[in-house]
């Protein structure tokens, strides 16, 4: 079954062009990193995919649906989005942030789901913490925690749904990016798919089955990471030479840049 | 020095012990409580005092005999309305600044401060202009054009800002005070342009009800603006949750599955209509909205399911305490109420502003 059905999708602001003609496919249960230098057009994929902006040319389709044909409540029970740098202004605890995941869904089932959540992402002991108090990765935690009882819900309602990522670890240090890319691919295998923006071009291979290349609002390469994190791609898409070894024992690329290019342009 | 670390923990889970109690089944009890008690003080006191035994007698629950005639006038035609008005006011105020803040995602908005009360303030005083010269002096305005006039400038003002500040998926904390305030002075500045053409009894009108008084409350005027603050309550069901979801921001709410928009458009709605209804009979009246939130914030924390209502009962309970203060430390004169919520809140703001400094990025 087609998860995300992306075709032609193009997105205008004014003059400029941040999406021109990207097409692929993702179905039900596969994890997909989105890599690319900055500005190739990542997040406005990421928005267009969830819904947060409407196409100006092309479609999306999520469960054979148009995002915006979807009510916000039912779209939510069928996809969910981890953002960067959520600030929330006021006083709210780490659980309370994490119960918001179920929207106006209350009772005692839903406390056990955010507890469980929020000792998943390793924060039991910060249930009362007033969320503003936290460090900047505790607070990206409690917010995958949110994410985390959101797809539960919906997995609860209409089966596994679809979970986007953008930059989820950002802020992580490196055993809870590791974690978080555990997490992820447990998910994966019971049947949620995966899509998330990446940075590290190393976790982006370890985390996907699956790397899709942006490029100036194009998609550049689209396959395993070991066919799309290769010095050709890395030269041409992020203008730097690396060196592109394999890990040993599996297919997977690992990068060593070293250089940057000069600029063509 | 292990004691001082043990503390801290112990410290928070006690508050948050009491928190929990506090935000759980006892808030509206004791809220209510303390609103009962302020109502039967309010009752007592004032130009003619009435000792408490005789309230019930005059309230027609006990024997008749005890009461006198005047004090059953007084309570009944002048001391109950007025009652009822600064409970409706009251909790308009803090209802309508705890929407406000969670609608713009910032603890320092209040309807007053950033000139959604000027906006309806100016829409009030053109219609008090403008209907002196139609009636030609005869017969007074009737009262239910000012608060449509009021409602529908606070309306169009909170539009404004809402576009001003919000830029793309960000609303900005400074750009949103600073264009409250320059609302607000060009407000002030419409209101003293029609000081300066009203003639002397638009003037008269003007002044009197820019000062802010609750006095000249009656059953018909509270039974107008009443329904107000009643379409509030009815809306909290479905207007909380959306406001918590919303702090974290238009995009996360959409995310979690809330329409926007239209939480968007129901809040402006009724900030604009509540504060309009407060406008059109108390003028402006600041710093009950958030004063009242904030401390409810500390005590229940920020979900709005129990906040809205909450912040009702509270604003309630303040603007009563206050009316029947500035209605008695200067007897027989009054306090205008709109200084005295100043006198309290403005300097109770400053510290509020000190300590989000970080936050707003002042």
């Amino acid at each position: 079954m087609t998860a995300i059905d992306v075709n032609a999708l193009s997105v205008r602001v004014g003059a400029k062009r941040l999406l021109d003609g990207v097409s692929f496919k993702v179905a039900q249960g596969e994890t997909v990193a989105v890599i690319g230098p900055n500005g190739a057009g990542k997040s406005t994929l990421l928005r267009a995919l969830s819904g947060e902006i409407a196409p100006s040319g092309g479609t999306v389709l999520l469960k054979g649906r148009a995002p915006q044909a979807w009510q916000p409540r039912e779209l939510a029970l069928r996809r969910a989005v981890l953002s960067q740098n959520v600030t929330v202004t006021f006083p709210f605890t780490a659980i309370e942030v994490v119960r918001m995941g179920a929207g106006d869904r209350r009772g005692k089932a839903i406390d056990a789901l955010a507890e469980a959540a929020l000792a998943a992402v390793d924060l039991a002991g910060f249930h009362d913490r007033i969320i503003g108090t936290l460090s900047g990765g505790e607070q990206q935690r409690v917010h995958f925690a949110r994410v985390m009882v959101q797809l539960a819900c919906g997995e609860e309602a209409h089966g596994p749904g679809i979970l986007m990522l953008d930059e989820p670890t950002a802020s992580l240090d490196l055993r809870h990016q590791l974690d978080l890319v555990a997490v992820a691919r447990q998910y994966a295998a019971r049947g949620t798919t995966v899509i998330a923006i990446v940075h590290d071009l190393n976790l982006a291979a370890l985390m996907a089955e699956r790397v899709i290349v942006l490029s100036r609002g194009r998609l550049a390469a689209d396959g395993p990471p070991a066919q799309t994190i290769t010095d050709d791609t890395l030269a041409r898409v992020f203008a730097v030479s690396s060196a592109v070894g394999r890990v040993p024992d599996a297919a997977m690329p690992f990068v060593l840049p070293h250089r940057a290019e000069k600029h063509s342009a | 020095m292990s004691d001082a670390v043990a503390s801290g923990p112990i410290a928070e889970a006690a508050g948050s012990r009491l928190r929990a109690l506090l935000a759980g089944p006892l808030l509206f009890p004791i809220l209510l409580s303390v609103l009962l008690i302020v109502v039967i003080a309010a009752m007592a006191v004032g130009g003619a005092g009435i000792p408490l035994e005789r309230i019930p007698a005059a309230l027609g629950l006990a024997d008749p005999v005890a009461m006198t005639e005047r004090d059953r006038l007084v309570l009944l035609s002048v001391r109950l309305p007025r009652i009822a008005i600064a409970i409706v006011i009251g909790a308009m105020l803090a209802a309508s600044g705890a929407i406000m803040q969670g609608l713009f995602r910032n603890p320092l908005a209040d309807p007053a401060l950033v000139g959604v009360s000027s906006g309806g303030a100016l829409a009030a005083a053109t219609t008090i202009v403008i209907g002196d010269r139609m009636t030609g002096h005869t017969t007074p305005l009737p009262f239910a054009v000012l608060p449509i006039a009021a409602f529908g400038g606070s309306l169009i003002t909170t539009a404004i800002l809402q576009r001003l500040a919000s830029r793309g998926r960000t609303t900005s904390i400074a750009i949103f005070l600073l264009a409250g305030l320059a609302i607000a002075a060009l407000a002030g500045a419409g209101i003293g342009l029609l000081v300066f053409i009203a003639d002397d009894r638009a003037l008269r009108d003007i002044t009197f009800w820019m000062l802010g008084s609750l006095g000249g409350a009656t059953w018909e005027k509270v039974s107008l603006i009443a329904p107000f603050l009643l379409a509030m309550l009815v809306a909290v069901p479905f207007i909380g949750r959306g406001l918590d979801l919303l702090v974290l921001g238009e995009a996360e709410a959409f995310h979690m599955g809330i329409a926007v928009e239209r939480l968007k458009r129901i809040s402006i709605v009724l900030i604009a209509a509540m504060t309009g209804a407060a406008v059109a009979f108390a003028g402006v009246v600041g710093f009950v909205g958030i004063v009242v939130p904030h401390l409810l914030r500390l005590v229940i924390g920020p979900g709005h399911r129990k906040l809205l209502p909450a912040s009702a009962i509270l604003g309630a309970i303040l603007l009563l305490a206050a009316d029947t203060a500035a209605r008695t430390i200067a007897a027989p004169a009054e306090v205008p109420i709109g200084v005295l919520t100043a006198l309290v809140g403005a300097p109770f703001f400053l510290v509020l502003l000190l300590r989000q400094r970080g936050l707003a990025g002042l």
